[in-house]
């Protein structure tokens, strides 16, 4: 009877144990002493840094001279500064990142009527050409996002970054349907073990409210004593639960970004904080007037179950690390993807900061830094 | 014969001790019930007599009712399915009704009104118990250093969930039902409030609970370690010290050049544990009410630390940001 005890008492502590992760921790400091701002990684469970396809055939400086695309085919809208050789390129590698060959939605035929290439005809096409849209958009507007990268002008996203071989990327968001008006089945949107806020009971829906739109993230009274200004504990929760995704999102811990001394203190944050302060707003502007400005054009297929279409999160692109694919340069190979080629077309820009002193300047078009580039 | 606790682990067998006889208002006592090995193994082996009388019967109606109720919002959240109320158990939560609703009385159902119900009835059976405690101690001719002990406790949990919500004049501001989702309305609150650390009344809480797991630790080392003289008959030794009592002063002369007598330990005991929940209900009950953001009244109070500035701005604060 005792020993069976002993067993006991030896096994129940070690079920508690269950939800730990064992195996080899690195850690790192990463702030002033004695604030635990450190990042911690676990090697066994860091997700897996998927090779970078290679470009389908090199990119040679004399195949960006020549006629340009929109002289060459019809109905080209936006790529149509490239040159033709450099459109078939970017066109042959978008086929198979987006649509491989090997895959259910085979190469261009997923976008394109092979009897028409230049019809709009298939809804693919559409949604292509305002992705394309946005990843220039991103590429150039949003440069302060990458502002700490150590690829310089080749920091950016390409469509591999999010999509990785599908034809929907596989990290997305939709609204949740919103709660019954009665009490079964009601959570208020939270109290669920819910992977979006990393299993936390927290509101799992910050998306909605936050990563669209124009709403306030902060919660912290900015005044010492009580003002007029309210923040309910509600939203922060939901301000929380969306740190908890930008966490998971990227494999870091709080103080990646923050000093946890005071969390809304940006004298003492990291850099980081404000490149994720405008990865916020570039994620904003990317639902907002890329993918939800779409509207009728997605199918019912590409919505989520609330009726709206599939929108993009931190995790989108970042898929558990704080440099997606490993920091990889891929977009070294695709400058027509970096921003219009020339400097007087990008027209409906928002409007964007100045960068903080440690980052590039922001006001000069990606393609006037590009020595591989023709002449405006 | 040893001395019968759990020193000794000797389990007593024999007549039943049926208490004290009680006043003939008094209501009747169930039990003793018998002997179970297992209770002997942690204290006295003799189960009751149970004095339930009017005072507990109304709180354990009430705490039934209040348990059940959470208990049926749970399981009605997960659409009534047993295995889902089963493995969502510690995410499931009772909420208190939203902002929108300020300090409303009875707000739909399902909108924080179950929450208002079941806080109400909880209250009424944590005071009745309360008085419980009260009353049967003075049915005992004791004092009632327990009553107001849990007093402090039930101070804590009132300034919580009703009288700083009605402070804020909003409901919204309590604290959920939920296992882990009271823990996270603590981790929000902290945060909304600029950081709870900073708080000077729950840095004294904390102190008043770490004081009160050492006081704890060493109380019962003491006592444990003159076992063997008889050191826990404490209340005997108190009017008349004997072997055991002096050792254990000695010991903490010797190693601190103090001791605690066997009267004072428990009055430390007490006040440590009663200020622990008395200090933590004030810095509650001034978070949001007088101050706002604990960590900027701690850098106007010199008393925060300052990290060297990473040189990082808002951007929000640079002319011509996004929103």
């Amino acid at each position: 009877m005792t020993r069976k005890l002993g067993t006991l008492a030896l096994i129940l502590p070690a079920l508690l144990l269950a939800g730990c992760e064992f195996g080899k921790k690195t850690v790192s400091q990463i702030g002033p002493r004695g604030a635990g701002l450190q990042q911690v990684n676990d090697s066994s469970s860091a997700p897996k840094i998927a090779a970078v396809p290679e470009p389908p055939y090199p990119l040679t400086p004399d195949m960006l001279q020549g006629p340009r695309a929109n002289v060459t085919y019809q109905n080209v809208k936006v790529l149509g500064d490239l040159s033709t050789e450099e459109f078939n390129y970017t066109m042959a590698a978008i086929s198979t990142w987006i649509a491989p060959v090997d895959g259910p939605n085979a190469g261009c035929n997923y976008c394109h009527n092979p009897a028409n290439m230049a019809s709009d005809e298939i809804y693919t096409k559409v949604v292509a050409r305002k992705m394309i849209e946005m990843t220039r958009n991103i590429n150039s507007t949003w440069r302060p996002h990458f502002q700490l990268s150590q690829n310089g002008p080749n920091a950016g996203v390409t469509c591999w970054t999010c999509h990785r071989g599908n034809a929907v990327p596989k990290n997305v968001w939709s609204s949740n349907l919103p709660d019954p008006d009665k009490l079964a089945g009601n959570k208020h949107g939270q109290n669920t073990p819910a992977q979006t806020v990393a299993y936390a009971s927290l509101p799992n829906d910050p998306f909605t409210a936050l990563l669209q739109g124009k709403n306030s993230i902060r919660v912290q009274s900015p005044g010492t004593f009580p003002s007029s200004y309210t923040k309910s504990i509600g939203s922060t929760e939901q301000t929380y639960g969306l740190m908890m995704h930008m966490s998971q999102g990227l494999g870091v811990n709080c103080g990646y970004c923050h000093n946890t001394q005071n969390f809304a203190n940006w004298s003492q944050s990291r850099p980081q904080r404000v490149s994720a302060w405008y990865g916020i707003r570039m994620v904003r502007d990317s639902n907002d007037n890329y993918i939800s400005s779409l509207g009728s054009v997605w199918p019912a297929n590409r919505r989520g179950p609330a009726g709206d279409p599939k929108k993009i999160y931190c995790t989108t692109c970042h898929q558990g690390v704080s440099k997606p694919m490993g920091g990889y340069p891929m977009l070294k190979d695709y400058p027509g993807l970096k921003g219009a080629y020339h400097s007087d077309t990008p027209a409906a820009a928002p409007p964007i900061a100045e960068a903080p002193p440690e980052a590039p300047p922001v006001a000069t078009p990606v393609a006037l830094l590009e020595p591989t580039k023709p002449a405006a | 014969m040893a001395y019968q606790n759990i020193f000794t682990q000797i389990q007593l067998r024999g007549e039943y001790e049926p208490g004290v006889p009680l006043d003939h208002d008094s209501d009747p006592r169930f039990g003793p019930f018998g002997y179970t090995y297992w209770m002997g193994k942690l204290g006295g082996t003799q189960i009751g007599p149970v004095y339930l009388g009017k005072l507990g019967l109304a709180s354990l109606i009430f705490g039934t009712l209040a348990f059940c109720i959470i208990g049926l919002n749970f399981w009605a959240q997960v659409n009534w399915d047993p295995i889902q109320f089963v493995r969502q158990l510690f995410w499931l939560s009772l909420e208190p009704p939203p902002a929108k609703y300020g300090l409303k009385v009875l707000p739909p159902l399902q909108e924080g009104g179950w929450w208002l119900i079941t806080g109400f009835f909880l209250t009424v059976s944590i005071l009745l118990w309360w008085a419980r405690t009260y009353v049967r101690a003075r049915a005992l001719g004791m004092g009632t250093h327990i009553a107001w002990a849990f007093a402090s406790a039930i101070w804590l949990y009132l300034v919580l969930g009703f009288i700083r919500p009605l402070a804020m004049g909003s409901w919204s501001e309590a604290v959920p039902f939920g296992i882990f989702p009271h823990l996270d309305w603590t981790a929000a609150f902290s945060i909304r409030y600029g950081n709870l650390f900073y708080n000077p009344f729950h840095a004294l809480s904390i102190a008043f609970l770490y004081g009160s797991a050492l006081l704890f630790a060493m109380h019962g080392a003491t006592i444990l370690a003159v076992g063997r003289y008889g050191g826990e008959r404490e209340i005997e030794q108190i009017t008349d010290r004997g072997t055991a009592s002096e050792r254990a002063a000695l010991f903490w002369r010797w190693t601190m050049g103090f001791n605690a007598s066997m009267e004072s330990i428990h009055r430390w005991a007490w006040w440590f544990s009663v200020l622990t929940t008395l200090t933590g209900s004030i810095g509650i009950l001034l978070t949001g009410t007088v101050v706002d953001n604990w960590y900027l009244w701690a850098v106007e109070h010199h008393f925060a630390l300052a990290y060297p500035a990473t040189g990082v701005v808002d951007p929000a604060t640079l002319p011509g940001a996004p929103q």
